[in-house]
């Protein structure tokens, strides 16, 4: 009845490059070894002593922040300036929408300045969707985590990570650890993992921090860590929030960090070279043990570190793809209008 | 004033009636099918030649927003929808504001659809006052004023010994009681089904059991009380197959369908659109493939709309934050007649889920085609194609994912006590 075609196509123009980025999800090997790619000449650039580069000269970036955050929002900014945009920051959570205002007048305030990007990060999944379904044409929107649904661009610098230190994708086996639930990290890290080819990628968590069927995104569930953890070579631990157990998910921080916190101990049932991840912020003593985030398998710094050079590739490349859309519409109106 | 409706395909399911034939009616009632009475003089004639004629259809479940949400749609705007769709009579839920547990407000809601004329609304009471699920609404008294059924929507009695003193009260007075089940906890929060789609989109679920504990508690105090009840809108095959296994236990209990479940599945809201944001929400494939088969069988003899007008600005947010439900009487009819394009059912069997079946439910007479009843009728070109437009559209709310879509089966005239209220053009 309705022609099922994948919503995640918006995401890119008619010539297949990026446009916005809002999901790892249903986005080629080849686009995502690309933004790998492109993010890895950024690193390089980075370590140099000019650390800009012209390609979003004359471009306005708007930082929307929804939900409170500091590393992406940071990261994010560094980013644009490195690609020498113009910035501007707005901490919506305690400004407009406190007033009652939509998400889409916000936005239609923020498209009259004339902005070229928008870097969104939102409590309701989908929310970018939305935005990107309702911005007007060359605008770009870079999804900076919506809801429980996505978190790409956290996804891809783990990508980044992984490939620095392992190379190939193919003979990994991933777990990823913790509250799978409420993780948009843990749905990107997924989708991006498969894609890339991952020989296998696991969750582990009690029942109450699993989603439904999520066995259906094509991981193996494992309630166990020392089962779950044998033999894996990547480690990404997921932040656990207080507030979970208040919510009857869990009975207690304690009860969490015997079972499924990262320890020195547990860790020995992973492949010896594995390398340990985490998003951030880390919670100490509820999901890792400070050994194990200070230790030297931990690239917890190095993620932040990738973070800046994937934002600045996702946000060149989508600033291209829009590009590009324009001038083909341009020669499209011209060709009709001749 | 007399009509003499010419040449149509009358279907009148509930005396199994299906023949080219003509229509006359007199003084708001029919006064004869086939030979016109004697002296009979039509002071108008309608041309129903390639039509179906088939008795005013009967909505179980559409919200018309007043008194309290004006800005959503009001009763004159979704009733002239409800006529456009071939709809005469529509029962409302209680949840207005003030919500429907006072006679006042019940008085209120009759009086409008009079003045506005365009089609009977039948309005359900609240089961308890305020909906609070604490407190006895004074049932008798509404239904004195007109309220045809009872219920607490998916507003929780938590304490289930007050839901069974609602149920012995509503017994002893034998007023029907509607149940739209939901387990308050379960369901609280979520946006749509719980399944692999919901997990992918990151949305909060709404688990099957939330809809079907509660249709397990609910059917044991029926039994235990014997009061006449009525679900309504359920969504998954669970539910259906214990109403089902209640039913053959001898249990009097009726069930209704929301279109929109038996046609969608949880992946269109794949992508996110909003008007796909139901309560009850769209199930799995497997539940719609029960709910298909549970219309097959007795008990489940109404099809309803569950119309829910929305201003724009309710469905203009990100999915979880919109507010659920979609339209539905301008395309209730249209979107039945799928049902028997897909050779589900026939086209009689499919008007009885229209007209006699949710008027059987109700215990009203009303829904047929038969000398001496008010002459509630609905002609419509099961062949005609037609799409729902934002101009065309007569409810406030456009909130529909068929919006634009071609439809099949056009509504020509809709006729109230005889009088037409809805032309076509």
């Amino acid at each position: 009845m309705f022609e099922q075609q994948d919503p995640n196509q918006i995401q890119l123009n008619s010539e297949g490059q990026l446009k916005h980025f809002l999901t790892t999800e249903g986005l080629s090997r080849e686009l995502l070894s690309e933004i790998l790619d492109t993010a890895d000449s950024f690193v390089d650039m980075s370590a140099q002593q000019v650390k800009k580069v012209p390609l979003l000269r004359g471009k306005t970036v708007v930082n929307l922040f929804f939900e409170a955050s500091t590393r992406t929002a940071s990261t994010f900014e560094l980013a644009a300036k490195r690609l020498s945009a113009d910035v501007l920051n707005l901490n919506i959570s305690t400004s407009s929408t406190a007033k009652g205002e939509t998400l889409r007048d916000t936005l239609m305030t923020m498209e009259a300045m004339h902005s070229d990007m928008f870097v969104v990060r939102h409590s309701d999944s989908g929310a970018q969707h939305y935005i990107a379904e309702n911005v007007t044409p060359n605008v770009a929107v870079i999804n900076a985590g919506d809801g429980r649904h996505a978190h790409p661009t956290q996804a891809m610098l783990d990508m980044l990570t992984i490939r620095q230190h392992k190379g190939d994708f193919s003979p990994l086996k991933v777990a990823i650890v913790g509250d799978i639930l409420h993780s948009r990290v843990a749905r990107s890290q997924i989708h991006a993992l498969r894609t890339l080819g991952a020989a296998e990628v696991r969750v582990i968590a009690p029942h109450t921090l699993l989603p439904r069927h999520i066995e259906a995104l094509g991981v193996q569930v494992y309630t166990d860590m020392k089962q779950g953890l044998k033999d894996v070579d990547v480690v990404m631990m997921l932040r656990l929030q207080r507030e979970r157990m208040l919510s009857a998910l869990l009975p207690s921080e304690a009860e969490f960090y015997k079972l499924y916190g990262l320890s020195e101990d547990k860790l020995q049932h992973a492949h010896p070279d594995a390398i340990v991840m985490h998003p951030g912020p880390i919670n100490r003593g509820v999901e890792i043990e400070s050994a194990v985030a200070d230790g030297p398998r931990s690239l917890i710094l190095n993620q932040v570190t990738n973070g800046i050079a994937v934002r600045m590739a996702v946000m060149s490349m989508s600033m291209s793809g829009q590009t590009t859309e324009a001038a083909r519409r341009a020669e499209q109106h011209a060709s009709r209008t001749e | 004033m007399n009509i003499k409706i010419q040449g149509g395909r009358v279907i009148d399911p509930a005396s199994q009636l299906d023949q080219i034939t003509d229509l006359y009616i007199s003084d708001g009632k029919i006064a004869a099918i086939g030979q016109a009475p004697a002296g009979f003089n039509a002071d108008q004639t309608i041309d129903a030649s390639n039509q179906v004629v088939s008795p005013g259809l009967i909505d179980l479940c559409a919200h018309v927003r007043e008194p309290g949400y004006t800005r959503k749609g009001n009763i004159n705007t979704e009733t002239a929808a409800a006529a456009a769709g071939g709809i005469t009579t529509l029962c409302t839920p209680p949840n207005s504001k003030p919500i429907a547990d006072t006679t006042a407000v019940v008085d209120l809601i009759q009086d409008r659809a009079r003045e506005a004329g365009n089609a009977r609304i039948l309005p359900m009471g609240a089961l308890t006052q305020g909906l609070a699920g604490e407190q006895l609404s004074p049932m008798h008294g509404l239904s004195q004023a007109g309220c045809i059924a009872f219920t607490n929507m998916r507003q929780p009695v938590k304490n289930s010994l007050v839901l069974t003193r609602c149920l012995e009260y509503a017994a002893t007075h034998d007023l029907l009681v509607i149940f739209q089940a939901e387990d308050a906890g379960l369901a609280a929060g979520g946006a749509m089904h719980e399944d692999t789609t919901c997990t992918r989109l990151g949305l909060n679920g709404i688990p099957e059991t939330a809809e079907t504990i509660e249709v397990a508690r609910c059917l044991l105090l029926i039994e235990q009380t014997g009061v006449r009840a009525h679900f309504g809108q359920l969504s998954c095959e669970r539910s259906v197959k214990m109403v089902m296994d209640a039913r053959d236990r001898g249990l009097q209990v009726t069930a209704d369908i929301a279109i929109q479940n038996l046609l969608l599945t949880d992946e269109n809201v794949n992508g996110f659109d909003p008007n796909f944001h139901l309560i009850p929400p769209l199930r799995s494939q497997l539940d719609r493939a029960g709910l298909r088969q549970a219309l097959l069988s007795d008990g489940f003899q109404a099809i309803c709309s569950d119309h829910q007008p929305h201003e724009t600005a309710a469905k203009q947010a990100p999915f979880a934050a919109t507010e659920p439900g979609m339209t539905g009487l301008e395309t209730l009819l249209s979107l039945s007649l799928i049902l028997v394009e897909q050779e589900l059912i026939s086209l009689p069997q499919m008007l009885s889920k229209l007209t006699c079946g949710p008027a059987e439910v109700l215990g009203i007479e009303s829904g047929q085609i038969a000398e001496g009843m008010p002459a509630d009728l609905c002609i419509f070109d099961p062949q005609a194609e037609w799409s729902l437009t934002p101009e065309t559209s007569r409810s406030a709310g456009q909130n529909t994912p068929f919006m634009g879509h071609t439809l099949k089966g056009q509504v020509s005239h809709t006729l109230l006590d005889g009088e037409v209220v809805f032309r076509l053009g």
